[in-house]
Order: structure tokens, then sequence, then C-alpha cells
């Protein structure tokens, strides 16, 4: 499903990855966790292809296929979804527009019809209410005034809406209640199976409770510093990240 | 809304075709000799069978226009005039008085048809009557049978000068008088078609009424002048659409629009205006160059403008309200587009005269390209104005590093117990929100369409529903090549 090599990026001219190799098969669902400013989200970028991230060398294949020379808007529509660890707010477009236009878009690129406005309405009606988010907040704009929680749900929701083959979750846990991360982890792996995959980047053991990844890797350094099983989040959420911070410096 | 899917699709379109309306219709005109002096107004007049009252008016604004200098406070910067080298008269040879859609030109007929405005369709479809003026003059008019029912008058101005002649003397140049400025006055002397709308005391008038301007034969400039009455008590909605063909030399747009409210009435003004706005070297295009203004006259009266403005090479107008009745409300809601060399100076005048008038103002500009933005806006209060309010939103958007946007409010309060808010923000088109909905599959041109139309919501949803669509899609197709 997606294979990186050897990728080193830098942001504004700022050497941040120094080497990651990572494959993800399909069906599997991968953790990565790290101390702060690491370089997880910006292989999230990378991976999404957000402007202004500049892989110097490597190289990352989807499906089998060169994903760095993909536009963001073709990665999307091709199943690759990123899920924000700070979601932008959009005035004045309210959330069901956002969610039928992205949704109308991967379909026009499968080369499938728009959906009627009544198969919309039934479809994002139901994947409300399974994520415990009212009417009210697919009216309002997209984020705007959503408390933090609300928004790493909208989050959710797009992906459960998109369906997409490759999702990437950045800090979908942080700020969430016991509750919202149920929920939140219900989301997640209902859309889990055989062809799907997943890589969730936390800072908490706890979510990985709910979802329980096939590999955890930790990031560090710019690197994969060390990579294992569910076993290994627990050993850091007790031991930090002090041995890996030091090993490299 | 699904607007901006079909705005990507439209915007491929224009992409292969650049500006969709730029055809141009092959009919034979009949022209007045080129060039502007008392014998074209006096073709002109004579062509349309003017009362003499009409044609003295025409040659007093001629005269004033004579010593009036070009105005050049606007922040636009164009090649003086050249009012010689134009046509002030042309009319399809074949429209000499249509009766009925039978008669109309079915070659005009498919080239309202390419407008996406089928007059046959219309006619069927319930809500809306079109009033066409192509060029000069209104070739067709539908529904008039049912606004008849109500006592509507709905027709050319033309039309109404010799039916009507009672209503346009007394409310012709009662709002704009013909020595207002440059080009009112201009019009005054040889405009050439329009629209009148008189609607009753105490009707409420039953559809939306619409009409599509088109510049169509080379080097005419197009002076329609509108007159909309609403009597005690009633209740109209108008919506103006506009389109040019593509051409290199510019045209001139010089027209003037007078609303009249009386008493307890309402008039609602929209325009969707999307003329040719030039090539990407600023090459051709209109100049738009529109005074309308209108008048709440009664107590509790209320006047109305929308506007969403993409096409012109320069935009120039301020749609104004004078708020004389006690009580009265005036608002202007705008969404100006400039993209590529494109220059607009637009905005709005609240005169508040009479006890209690309110007005508010959502501006909305969008720059994109090498474009220039400027919103003008006055507020006057006058001292007799006691307890008058308004509010000023004015928000500036900017796409790319080369573009323009400039806020200008004058405000004069002369009454101390008015209230004065002027609020204005100007912000770039940001690329979190751009690269947020690439991210969900949403392409570039669709994602700035999308942002934008959210960014002009506010003023959207003033717009009659069947055009609030029509409107969000133009916002995509006027920023085409705008990013990347
Ligand atoms: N636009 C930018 N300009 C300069 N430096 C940047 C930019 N974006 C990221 N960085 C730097 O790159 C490094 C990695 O940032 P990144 O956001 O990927 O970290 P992270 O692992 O996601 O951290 P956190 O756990 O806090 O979310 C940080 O040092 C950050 O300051
Ligand atoms: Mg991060």
């Amino acid at each position: 499903m997606l294979e990186i090599t050897n990728l080193h990026a830098t942001v504004d001219g700022k050497a941040i990855l120094k080497g990651i190799d990572l494959t993800i098969q399909p069906g599997e669902m991968h953790a990565i966790m790290g101390p702060n400013g690491s370089g997880k989200s910006t292989l999230a970028y990378i991976l999404s292809g957000r402007d202004g991230y500049e892989v110097t060398e490597g190289e990352v294949r989807y499906e089998g296929r060169d994903l760095l020379v993909m536009a963001p808007e073709e990665r999307a529509a091709e199943g690759l979804f990123l899920a924000f660890q700070y979601p932008v707010e959009i005035p004045g477009v309210p959330n069901t527009t956002f969610l039928k236009e992205a949704l109308n878009a991967g379909r026009k690129h499968r080369g499938e019809g728009p959906l009627d406005a009544m198969q919309f309405l039934k479809l994002i009606r139901q994947k409300t209410q399974e994520l415990g988010m009212t009417d009210e907040m697919l009216k309002r704009a997209v984020n705007v005034g959503f408390s933090g929680g609300e928004k790493k749900r909208n989050e959710i929701l797009q992906m459960a809406v998109l369906e997409p083959k490759l999702a990437v979750l950045d800090e979908t846990d942080s700020g969430l209640d016991i509750d919202a991360l149920k929920t939140v982890a219900d989301g997640v792996n209902a859309l889990r199976g055989p062809d799907r995959s997943m890589l969730v980047i936390t800072h908490y053991q706890r979510l990985l409770n709910y979802i329980v990844p096939d590999k955890v890797h930790v990031l560090a350094q710019g690197r994969i510093a060390r990579t294992g099983g569910p076993e290994l989040a627990e050993e850091l959420e007790a031991k930090g990240y002090a041995e890996f911070t030091t090993a490299a410096a | 809304m699904a607007a901006t899917v079909e705005t990507a699709q439209t915007v491929k379109e224009v992409a292969e075709r650049k500006y969709k309306y730029g055809f141009v219709t092959e009919i034979e005109s009949e022209t007045a000799p080129k060039g502007l002096g008392e014998e074209v107004i006096g073709f002109i007049s004579a062509k349309k069978g003017e009362p003499d009252w009409l044609l003295e008016w025409r040659l007093k604004a001629y005269r004033h226009w004579l010593t009036m200098p070009e105005p050049l406070w606007a922040n636009v910067t164009f090649d003086a005039l050249d009012y010689q080298d134009a046509y002030y008269y042309s009319a399809p040879k074949t429209a000499e008085g249509p009766k009925s859609l039978e008669e109309v030109d079915p070659e005009l007929l498919r080239t309202y048809e390419k407008l996406g405005i089928p007059l046959r369709e219309q006619e069927m479809l319930a809500g809306v009557a079109v009033d066409a003026v192509f060029d000069s003059v209104s070739v067709a008019t539908t529904f008039k049978k049912k606004l008849h029912e109500v006592g509507v008058i709905f027709c050319s101005i033309s039309e109404a000068v010799q039916t009507h002649p009672e209503l346009v003397r007394e409310y012709l140049g009662s709002v704009v008088p013909y020595a207002d400025n440059k080009h009112a006055t201009l019009n005054s002397a040889v405009f050439t078609d329009g629209s009148f709308v008189y609607v009753p005391k105490g009707v409420r008038c039953p559809m939306e009424l619409s009409t599509y301007f088109r510049i169509n034969a080379a080097n005419t400039g197009q002076f329609e002048r509108t007159l909309i009455i609403a009597d005690e008590g009633s209740y109209v909605s108008y919506l103006e659409g506009c389109t040019a063909p593509m051409r290199d030399e510019h045209q001139l747009h010089a027209a003037v629009v007078e609303l009249v409210a009386l008493k307890d009435a309402e008039i609602k003004y929209s325009t969707v205006q999307n003329w040719y706005p030039g090539d990407e070297e600023g090459r051709g295009g209109i100049f738009n160059f529109v005074t309308k203004r209108g008048a709440c006259r009664g107590d509790n009266s209320k006047i109305s403008w929308t506007q969403v403005e993409t096409g012109s090479a320069i935009t120039w107008k301020y749609p104004s309200c004078i708020l004389q009745g006690d009580n009265s409300v005036g608002e202007f809601y705008s969404i100006a587009i400039t993209n590529n060399m494109q220059q607009a100076d637009t905005g709005t005048k609240m005169i508040h005269l009479g006890k209690n008038t309110r007005s508010r103002i959502i501006a909305k500009g969008i720059s994109a390209g090498r474009s220039n933005s400027t919103y003008r806006g006055l507020v006057k209060v006058s001292p007799k104005a006691h307890g008058a309010r308004n509010h000023t939103q004015c928000d500036s958007l900017l796409i790319g590093e080369r573009c323009g946007a400039h806020t200008v409010p004058y405000i004069e309060s002369k009454n101390r117990s008015a209230r004065v808010e002027h609020e204005a923000t100007t912000s770039k088109i940001s690329e979190d929100q751009l690269f947020y909905c690439r991210q969900r599959g949403i392409g570039e041109e669709e994602a700035v369409a999308l942002v934008v139309n959210g960014f002009c919501r506010e003023v959207l949803q003033q717009l009659p529903m069947e055009f609030a669509v029509e409107a969000q899609k133009l916002v995509g197709i006027s920023l085409e090549g705008s990013v990347g």
C-alpha cells in the first residue's frame, strides 16, 4: 500500500526528515509516536503533498505509483486521507457543502457520477449519527466555532464519508474527552478492512487500547529510531523518549 | 448547493473558450451616424417617436455635458474616452416592434439561449419575467399578461414614454438629475433603452422581474436608463444581468438606474454584472460607468441593492440610497471581483435625511492577478436625521502578490444621536484553507471558488434563489487562472 524509502525532507531549508523507511501493507494499522518537533506532522504533510515541504532524497510509492509527483487533490482522490492535527476553519462554507464537494470530486475522479441530494443526505445523516454529531454541526461553516474535540470529530466524519484507502491521522486523539475518544476509535475501527491501511500519529498509548496497531514506530530526530508491536507504546508511556533523544545527540 | 462542482466544469469550459459569452451575433444593425452631437440626439429621439419635452430634456443634458470636465477622482486609470469615435444608437433591424416571441429574430433568440436565458422556456418556467435588451432596443417582453392582471407595468422605457408618459415625466431624472455627473448626463442625452417598472399601491409583484443587458454591435456604447417606481405599500424584486461579447477595443457602458420607493414600499434590486473584462493584458473590455440611485421617499420604505460585479475592464459605480422618509432603510450588499488587469472602484452612498433611518453596508472585494479594487463609501447623516444608524462591514480578500485592495470610507455625521459604525478587514486567501480543500480531493480552482464563495456568503444569500447559484458559478469563473 505505502512504501517509504530513505525519505529526506526539508522545511524552509531546514532538514527535518533524515532517512525514513516505512512500509505499510494493505489492511495494516501502524502507529507513529515520538517527541514534539521530531517530524511526525512533517511526514504527514509530505505524504499529502503540502507546498513548502521539500523532498531532497528518497521516494514514496503508493499502490505501486510514485506518490510524490501527484497533486494533493489527486492523492486524495486516489484514497489518501489526512486527518489534520489542526483542522482548518473555512468561514461561510457549510460543512455539508464541503463534504459534498469533496465526495463528488473523488467520485468524478473515479469516473462515477455525483450522488444526488437524497442519497447524499442519507449518507451523511447516517455517518453523523454514528459519530454522535448533530445535524446542526453539518449546517455550520467548516470547523468555525467548533471546540477542539468537535474539530477532531469532524475530521473523522470526513474520513467516514470519503472512505479512504490510506488514512493518516495526525494526533486525532489529542484534546478528546474519554467518550469522544471511544467514538472516534469506533469510527476508525469501522473503517478497518483488508484493503485499508492506517497510519496513526499519537502521543498517548490510551488510543492504542481502542485501536490496536500492528506496528508501533518511534520517530526521533528525523528517523524511525525503533519499531515494535503494541507493547512498545506501553514502554514509551513508562519511560519516555530520553533514550532516543540522547542516543543520537 | 453543488455550485462548485458545476463551477469546475464551467471553469474548464471557459478555460477552453476563454470568455464564454464572447460570441458575436450576425445581425444587420440600423445605426445612427458615428459620433455625438445634437443631430444624433435628434435622430435617436425621432427614431423613438418621443414627445418634445423629452427631446428638450435630452438636449439640455447634452449642452450641460459639454461644459462638464471628466471626473478624475476614482482610483482607476485609463486613456481619455473619445466620445466621437462611437455609435450612440444601434438597433437590430428586424426588431421594430415585435409583438410576441414569434416575431423575434430567431438569431437573437439563439443568442439569448447561449446566455442562458431561453425566453421560450422562461414563459413556461414560472417566476421570472425577462425584458431583454439587445443593444438598444427591447426585443421581447414576457409575462406581460400576468403582470397586467395585478396592474404592474413592466416594459421598455421607450414603450413607457409612449404608454405612460405622465409617470415617466414625473419620475425621470427625479433621483438622478440630468446634471448629476458626466456619465449620467451623457446618458440623459443619449439613452436608448432600458426598463420601466411601476408597481401600484399595495401590490406585491408576483414574480422576480429581470432584464438581461447585452452589448453586441462593435463600438456602440450602451446607455440604458432604468426607472422603477414602487407605489405605497408595494414590493418588487428586480434583477439585472449583463454580458457582452469579446472585442479588442473598449466599450463604454454608462447606464442610469433610478428607484423610487414611496411610503411602506420596498424595492430589491440585484445585479449580476459579467461584462467582458478584457484579456490578461488589459486589452479590450467594458468601461462600466454607472449611476444607480434609489430614493426612499416615503416613511418606512426600503431599498436594497445587491451586486455581484465580476466583469468589465473598469467598474465605477456607487448604488446609493437617499433615505428621506422616516424609518426608511437602505441596504447595500456587494461582491466585487477583479482579476488580471481589471479595475473596480465601487461602493455606495447612504444619505440619511429622515428620522430613525437605518442603513447597512456589506462589501466584499476580491482581487486577483494584477487587478485593483477600491471600496469607496459615503455615509452622510443630516442634522434632522435623529436616531440614524449605519453599520458598514468591508472585507477584502487578496489572491496572489500583485493585486491591490483599498478601502475609502467617508463619514459625515451632523446629528449627535446618530450611530455610524465601520469595520474593515483585509486578508490574503489562506494557503491552509486551500490545502485543506485539496487534501479532501477538491481541485485548486474549485478550492478557490469554494473559499471565495464562503467569504461572500452573506452577500450571496441576499440574491434571489434562482440567481444565487448562477452567481456562485460566476465567482469561480471570474477567478479562473488566479492561482497556480
Ligand atoms: N513551516 C516551517 N518553518 C520552519 N520550521 C518548521 C516548519 N514546519 C515545521 N517546522 C519544524 O520542523 C520540525 C518538525 O515539526 P513537526 O510539526 O513535523 O513535528 P511533530 O513531530 O509533528 O511535533 P508535535 O508532536 O509537536 O506535533 C519542528 O522543529 C518544527 O519547528
Ligand atoms: Mg505534529
